[in-house]
């Protein structure tokens, strides 16, 4: 059995390995090279070395836009987590409907960025319609629509899997604590919290992770109005890309700081709360 | 033994699917097809309906037709044109965009296309080499709905002296009636004089460039600067007459300020095809966008134009703003053959007697070619009331002086700018300011 998996390893692994070598890896590379060369189609170009990386800053465009996106992005990973799991608690009681209720929450993630921005705007637009304003007409109601957005669409998702962080805490554990005379607070701060650390990490990843790349819901919420000041990181590399005659090479050189960025912000917190687990 | 001729086997079939499919695709593209990128969402139906299929049966050429969407065109061309079958004929805005295109854009001096353009100047060239040939004429002003300005006229305490829509020459007396009607609202039965401005995310050029046009051009008028040189930077010397229009646009609109932002192009033609505006600032384009509106309530013969009218000196001797920012382009990249088809479809499309009728009829594009004769001119109301400026003596059109705009950018930032004063979040000089500094830094980013 083994030496048959390893006979036919490749065979089996060769249509993912393609898929991933055609729509990641050669990209990704392609794009790395591509920033430091000025070019208009992806085909052709010429070298300029760090020329696009210095053009990123003649202007701050790029700084708004990582300040909006580091601002927006402590707020969401904070407000998704809490509630998250806060509903995560609640529904682990043992009352009537949970698993209805589960499914309701779960299900905002089930539709597309892009459609999402689009009701919320409707709907936010309607509330904003009786003071008189649009989402457009000041950045704060923009960051607000966009953590609300969010929120709506993530605490679903990640009160799954703090749910499944709960039901997986040993019932002896917790009886153990009952036992000793552990009240309700002192059960969630030594009990529950610690237990479910590995759950915390995988949210508080993907939060900030999804927080640093938002972009279907900025485009469709926003577009960065009013005047690029509801910009995130990865609409205003797009909008540099193909928005700018001239500036693709910039848009990319963009592209690659963005990329580096996003890994050492979420390796340093993967490490950090990584230390914080503990074995059950 | 058996497993290992199963897992062959599916090998086998795998790659054979896989030569399948590739085969496949090979056959389409080299089939007799043209693809052509057009730049219009409001008229991508009668290309896809009805020319496309007209074209095949005359010719057995096909023709793929892809649309960007609205504000999209640049980035569209930009990723489709990298792709192994990109389209060959593809639109240019003029010499800016041009500049993007250039590396392959094919010269179109010996093509079928070049020789029916009726004043070979307004090509566009580099080198010696034509590049790009304008297709339609367009002009824009203030469309009016006339049976609201009747109304208006024909009331007893109207406060302005004159007695109809003609009779307004000049930006004091359009101001005096525009606030005069907007007092009469409830009379006139409408919600505002002037259709919402709209700002939403791309659906300010309505403003960004076309509006800025009037003061530009002015400017580079008193400047002495001849068509078509650069422009390394601008005073904005007329600043306060687009103020002046800006103002009156905002004032008394069928929207409260506030709500500007949300509001589209489509939603402002809306408002004035169902008579909810008297007026609204568009193109002959916007033709099809009131007629097509279900329960539209403007009659044909009441859908009139007039110049925009800032204050500045001398404007009753102006009339619309006449232009093209409409070139096409062959793709130099796409193969022989594939440029002679790309020729022969534009060719067929403005000199055969079918592609002229879609061209009148559907498209209603006012053409530069001389193979339409006087009574082939589009018949809806907005081409024929541009043809009616341009022909009226002692009255001059505007040039489209918008295309030494430095880049797109200097729009959005200007478009930005005119957003945050129209909600009082800044100033008027902010807006001065962001023009000017906006247009040299550009200039220089961008040269």
């Amino acid at each position: 059995m083994q030496k048959s998996i390893q006979k036919y390893f490749v065979l089996f692994a060769l249509p993912g390995l393609l898929c991933f070598a055609i729509a990641f890896l050669v990209p990704m590379v392609m794009g790395v090279v591509l920033s430091f060369f000025k070019f208009s189609t992806v085909t052709d170009g010429t070298f300029i070395a760090l020329e696009n990386y210095r053009r990123i800053f003649i202007n701050d465009d790029f700084t708004s836009a990582l300040w909006f996106t580091v601002q927006f992005t402590i707020v969401s990973v904070i407000t998704i987590n809490m509630g998250a799991f806060f509903l995560s608690l609640l529904l682990t009681r043992e009352v009537k409907g949970t698993n209805l209720f589960r499914t309701i929450f779960f299900m905002p993630n089930l539709i597309g960025g892009i459609v999402l921005g689009w009701i919320w705007q409707v709907i936010i637009n309607g509330v904003l319609l009786k003071s008189g304003v649009t989402i457009v007409s000041d950045p704060k109601y923009g960051f607000w629509g966009l953590i609300v957005l969010m929120n709506w669409q993530n605490i679903g998702y990640m009160m799954v899997i703090y749910i499944a962080g709960i039901q997986n805490i040993p019932h002896d554990l917790i009886e153990a604590a009952q036992i000793d005379g552990a009240g309700k607070l002192t059960m969630l701060k030594s009990v529950i919290l610690p237990s479910i650390m590995p759950a915390i990490t995988i949210c508080s990843f993907l939060t900030l992770t999804n927080g640093f790349k938002l972009f279907d819901q900025n485009l469709a919420l926003t577009a960065g109005d009013p005047g690029k000041q509801t910009e995130m990181l990865a609409l205003n590399i797009f909008n540099t890309f193909y928005g700018r005659s001239g500036f693709e090479g910039v848009g990319q050189a963009k592209a690659v700081l963005f990329t580096i960025l996003v890994a050492i912000i979420a390796l340093t917190q993967l490490r950090l709360t990584r230390s914080k687990e503990v074995e059950a | 033994m058996k497993k290992h001729l199963l897992i062959a086997l599916m090998i086998v079939s795998l790659a054979m699917s896989t030569a399948l499919f590739a085969a496949g695709s090979k056959e389409s593209a080299s089939a007799k097809e043209v693809y052509f990128l057009n730049f219009k969402p409001e008229i991508a139906d009668v290309y896809e309906s009805k020319i496309a299929p007209a074209f095949e049966a005359e010719t057995g050429i096909k023709l793929k037709v892809v649309t960007a969407a609205s504000g999209t065109y640049a980035q569209t061309l930009k990723s489709e044109i990298a792709k192994s079958n990109p389209p060959v004929i593809f639109q240019t805005n003029g010499p800016v965009g041009l500049k993007e295109s250039k590396g392959y854009t094919a010269d179109l001096t010996n093509t079928g296309f070049y020789k029916i353009l009726s004043d070979k100047s307004m090509a566009l060239t580099d080198e010696g080499k034509v590049l790009a040939i304008p297709y339609a004429v367009e002009g824009y002003g203030i469309i009016y709905n006339d049976a609201i300005m009747r109304k208006y006229f024909a009331l007893p305490s109207k406060a302005v002296s004159i007695t109809s829509a003609d009779e307004i020459r000049n930006f004091a007396t359009l101001k005096a009636v525009v606030e005069d009607m907007t007092k009469h609202k409830s009379e006139l039965g409408i919600q505002g004089v002037f259709a919402s401005t709209s700002l939403s995310a791309g659906n300010q050029w309505r403003w960004q460039t076309h509006l800025v046009n009037v003061p530009l051009h002015f400017e580079l008028r008193d400047a002495n600067v001849p068509a078509g040189s650069k422009v390394p930077e601008i005073k904005f010397t007329y600043s306060a007459n687009m103020k002046n229009i800006w103002d009156l646009y905002l004032n008394n609109s069928t929207t409260a300020v506030g709500l500007l932002g949300s509001k589209s192009v489509d939603d402002s033609m809306a408002e004035f095809a169902l008579g909810q505006a008297a007026m609204v600032q568009n193109g002959n384009w916007g033709a099809s966008q009131i007629l097509g509106v279900k329960g539209n309530k403007v009659a044909d013969a009441d859908i009139k134009f007039l110049p925009i009218y800032t204050g500045i000196a001398g404007e009753e001797n102006s009339g619309l703003n006449v232009g093209t920012e409409n070139y096409l382009c062959i793709n130099s990249n796409a193969s022989v053959e594939q440029q002679a088809m790309a020729d022969q479809f534009l060719t067929w499309l403005f000199s055969s007697e079918t592609g002229k009728q879609f061209v009148k009829n559907d498209l209603m594009f006012i053409t530069p070619f001389n193979t339409f004769k006087d009574n082939e001119l589009p018949t809806d109301p907005l081409a024929k009331e541009v043809i009616r400026w341009m022909n009226q003596p002692g009255v001059n059109s505007v040039p489209w002086a918008f295309s030494v705009i430095p880049s797109e950018e200097w729009k959005n930032q200007f478009g930005a700018a005119l957003a945050e004063y129209s909600v009082g979040r800044s100033t008027w000089a902010q807006v001065e300011k962001v023009a000017v500094d906006a247009w040299k830094t550009e200039f220089d980013l961008t040269n």
